[in-house]
């Protein structure tokens, strides 16, 4: 699949999702829209600071576990997980 | 004059609490004091696990029936407690260990503690994660895992709904002759005072044989099935007999929430609760080179805590010579989880007079006191396995 | 890539980017450690167009010769004069030879690690869609598209009216702007925003911007409802409540200053914040600190403390303390923002006893009514014992109980447990003038 100009794409759970370059992962995720984690409840939770303080956005990218999405940018060909096990 | 209390206990961790349940459970008026709440001191620094150890006869007696106990009192625990029968892996990285392996299973099994060897290769199924090659390891099904200050909670609490009184918002300053001093100029007359606060003990009585034995633990994010079993190196037989200050042991735990605790280092004559990084990093090093993967895992938070150490690696319970109305709680270095219910039978066994579940005399205070008429020898302490 | 440094500034914000360049001009070897994918902090972050002063700032950052961390974040400060650093997302292995972590060396240490905003529990708030007012902001500068979307501001301060304006240029609608407080709260901070044109988040401008917007004083949010996510909130004023729709409701209560690393290197805090003398210097000799965490006083002042800071740490005292002067000046506002970012007392009452008060470890109120404060209710409900270590429910127990968040422990962000086992391996080659 061709990159079109401009814009990066990545997979969130196994769908491409495109966006521009600079884009977190933490928007990434919202344009995907899923959530980013399960919590210790079983609850969905999504991105809630922006800013890497509150840990709401932990996904697993390229099989880390507990990335804070929203400090990460998105990268060609990244592979973004949610709705892990509750963490 | 009449004493207000029967039992007056000083330290609220999980052996003072344990102390208090039974002294409650028997009808004796018993008061709880400590300034730092329930389960606030060593309680909350140390790892939480219930194991069976056998460094001598004494200590395997001990916790062998504090063990039991745990299992008795399990279906009552509430979630929070977190008690897990998850097993010990006493890890044998060599011929060597396995040999001390097939030991500790003949001692177990002569006690009664039921122990399973696993070869290399049961190693490697059961735990993945453990690096390649190692020898194999004993596996002792029974030992388990709880969460330190909600096991102190709740055994509080049971304390407190059969008629304990808790009183957290002073701070004992002296505890002899059958008064308990508070910084407040409160005083509580008791026919008998248990000492229970750990290795803070010598604040109280400065010639108790208990010195401060600090350790590190870290705690990492959460990592479900990373590892399955509490797992703990026998390698530390190899310098068992040393005596230097500073020693580390692979000893890493799987706590219900996923996460993993790692430990354990073991130092003398810290005070305070800053972290030696050379030993945090030996430490870490123990673990990484028996879990080659631990260093891709994240640490939340990395901590100390004081054990309360003495020369022979048993607890001080029972009556403290000199004073009759002192009862001694303490003492267990890095066993007080395991042994904290034993310890509350033999301490209210002691008050009341009964026969104990098991001979008391081997934990008696006064064993120090007939060696050397009571200043303990630093010497003396050498290396304990765990906790 | 150098590790020995003559100043080491913790963040880029207006106050770590005017602490570097200044430091940086005086002729010192200066690095700065920065959590975010690019300078700027919170306030100048990149993706929309910045002011004047943030692009002559950046623009000066970069001609001073400043080493840049961006994307890295201090963990750990094991010795004096010594911190340890790791890449934000080390451990995804897109370039094997790209470090994780560095061990790195400093004389003089500045923090400016900034505030984070205030968030306060109420039912829902956990839903997704529920988000920061400034973490939506941040979101959308960080590519998340706004346009087309309901959204609702509410909390306090004068961040929300920026947020409101940035928003509303990406083509948001903006259903409601909710400020607790009263416009009589509100009003001598605004006289002091409108008499000074230039003065942060540029108040009038942004009211302006937000004017089609209902902005509402003395109402806030009651609940958030959804099933996996937001569909409305109920909003409340004078005690009359109503239902709205909308996609993201972005809330934030004003703003908590970054003191962990602070107090984890022995700084004094009065009232939460990091004492300092007048040239910016923290009870710990060698050690300043700058911009929110001494007092959240918005981009001027942080400028200013950046600059007295870079200046007094490289021994231009005269500089410095003239500059001072001007700091003097300029510390009303702090006041005037307190006042006004002053939380109604029924705030408190918004939790329910199962609504969650931590997140990470989904701590309900109901286990913390009754707990004897902070350690109480760490050691006996797991609040504030997750990975965001108590930064946004210790925030909020300060609120609602009083309580205050004591220690800090290492590490000052969950770090790899290989930061703690092996030393940066290339620390050792390090020279301090090395090239970059």
């Amino acid at each position: 699949m061709a990159e079109a100009a401009g814009s990066i794409t990545v997979t969130v759970n196994g769908v491409a999702v495109r966006v521009t370059p600079g884009t977190t992962v933490a928007s990434a995720t919202l344009i995907a829209g899923t959530q980013t984690r399960v919590s210790v409840a079983g609850e969905p939770r999504a991105p809630l600071c922006g800013m890497g303080i509150c840990f709401e956005c932990r996904v697993t990218i390229d099989g880390a576990p507990h990335q804070r999405s929203c400090q990460i940018l998105c990268e060609p060909g990244m592979q973004v997980t949610t709705r892990g096990e509750p963490a | 004059m009449t004493p207000a209390w029967d039992v007056a206990v000083v330290g609220a961790g999980i052996v003072g609490a344990a102390c208090a349940r039974e002294c409650a459970a028997r009808g004796l008026q018993t008061v709880v004091i400590d300034a730092a709440g329930v389960g606030g001191g060593a309680t909350a620094a140390g790892m939480g696990h219930i194991v069976a150890m056998d460094d001598s006869p004494a200590q395997l007696a001990l916790t062998r029936w504090s063990q039991e106990l745990w299992h008795e009192l399990s279906p009552k625990l509430p979630r929070e407690v977190e008690f897990e029968s998850r097993g010990t892996l006493w890890v044998a990285a060599d011929e060597e260990e396995m040999a001390e392996v097939r030991r500790k299973q003949g001692v177990f099994a002569a006690a009664g503690v039921a122990a399973e060897i696993l070869d290399s290769r049961a190693l490697a199924e059961a735990e993945p994660q453990l690096r390649k090659g190692l020898a194999g390891a004993l596996l002792v099904p029974a030992d388990g895992v709880l969460y330190p200050p909600a096991a102190a909670a709740w055994l509080m609490g049971e304390a407190i709904r059969m008629g304990a009184v808790m009183i957290t918002s002073q701070r004992v300053i002296a505890a002899a002759r059958g008064l308990v001093r508070t910084d407040n100029g409160k005083e509580y007359s008791a026919k008998r005072i248990v000492h229970a606060c750990g290795a803070a003990g010598t604040d109280l009585l400065a010639e108790l044989p208990v010195r401060k034995r600090r350790g590190h633990l870290v705690i990492t994010d959460r990592y479900p099935g990373f590892v399955h079993h509490q797992l703990v190196e026998l390698g530390y037989l190899k310098s068992a007999h040393s005596i230097a200050s500073d020693s580390t042991a692979f000893n890493v735990q799987p706590r219900q929430t996923g996460q993993l605790l790692i430990g354990s280092s073991r130092e003398f004559g810290a005070e305070d609760s800053t972290i030696n990084y050379p030993l945090l990093r030996a430490m870490l090093q123990r673990a990484a080179s028996y879990l080659p993967g631990i260093g891709r895992l994240q640490a939340v938070r990395v901590w100390t805590g004081f054990r309360a150490a003495t020369p022979d690696k048993l607890p001080l319970i029972g009556p403290w010579p000199g004073d009759d109305s002192i009862c001694l709680a303490t003492g267990h270095e890095g066993l007080g989880i395991t042994t904290s219910l034993a310890t509350g039978r033999l301490v209210a066994s002691e008050i009341m007079g009964e026969k104990p579940g098991i001979p008391a005399e081997p934990y008696f205070p006064v064993r120090f006191l007939e060696a050397d008429h009571g200043s303990p020898t630093p010497t003396l302490y050498g290396e304990a396995a765990h906790g | 890539m150098s590790r020995e440094f003559d100043v080491l500034v913790v963040g880029a914000g207006p106050a770590g980017i005017a602490a570097a360049a200044t430091a940086a001009e005086s002729g010192l070897h200066v690095g700065v450690v920065d959590d975010n994918p690019a300078a700027g902090g919170q306030i100048w972050r990149s993706g929309a167009l910045l002011p004047a002063a943030a692009q002559r700032w950046k623009a000066r950052l970069a001609a001073a010769g400043v080493v840049r961390l961006q994307g890295w974040r201090i963990v750990d400060c094991p010795e004096p004069g010594a911190a340890r650093a790791e890449r934000n997302g080390a451990e995804i292995t897109r370039d094997p030879e790209s470090e994780g972590r560095r061990d790195l060396r400093y004389r003089h240490l500045i923090l400016a690690t900034g505030a984070r905003e205030r968030f306060l529990p109420f039912p829902g708030w956990t839903l997704p869609n529920v988000m920061g007012a400034g973490g939506l902001d941040a979101m959308v500068r960080g590519g998340l598209p706004i346009a087309g979307k309901r959204v609702v501001v509410a909390g306090t301060g004068p961040l929300l009216l920026a947020v409101a304006a940035h928003l509303t240029s990406r083509g948001a609608r903006i259903v409601a702007i909710c400020e607790q407080a009263s416009a009589a709260q509100m009003a001598p901070l605004m006289m002091q925003v409108l008499r000074r044109p230039g003065k942060l988040w540029q108040g009038a401008s942004y009211r302006w911007a937000t004017k089609k917007s209902r902005y509402l004083t003395r109402c806030w949010t009651v609940a958030a409802l959804g099933d996996e996510r937001l569909r409305s909130a109920i909003l409340q004023r004078d005690g009359k409540q109503w239902c709205v729709e909308c996609d993201v409701l972005a809330c934030g209560f004003h703003l908590v200053p970054n003191t962990e690393l602070a107090a984890l290197l022995g700084c004094r805090l009065e009232n939460g914040f990091v004492a300092t003398d007048e040239r910016m210097q923290t009870s710990v000799p060698g050690i300043w600190c700058a911009g929110e965490p001494t007092g959240i006083g918005g981009v001027e002042l942080s400028l200013l403390e950046g600059q007295i800071a870079g200046l007094a740490a490289a021994g231009k005292t005269s500089a410095a303390r003239r500059l001072a002067g001007r700091r003097r000046g300029a510390l009303g506002f702090v006041r005037a923002l307190e006042r006004a970012c002053q939380l109604d007392p029924q705030i408190r009452d918004l939790p329910r006893e199962d609504t969650v008060i931590c997140r990470c470890e989904d701590v309900r109120l109901g286990a913390l009514l009754g707990r004897g404060g902070w350690r109480d209710a760490k050691l006996h409900t797991r609040c504030g014992m997750g990975p965001c270590q108590g930064r946004i429910c210790g925030g909020a127990t300060e609120f609602l109980f009083g309580w205050h968040a004591d220690s800090v422990r290492p590490p000052v962000f969950p770090a790899l447990v290989s930061s703690f086992l092996e030393p940066d391996a290339a620390s050792e080659l390090a020279s301090p003038k090395e090239a970059l």
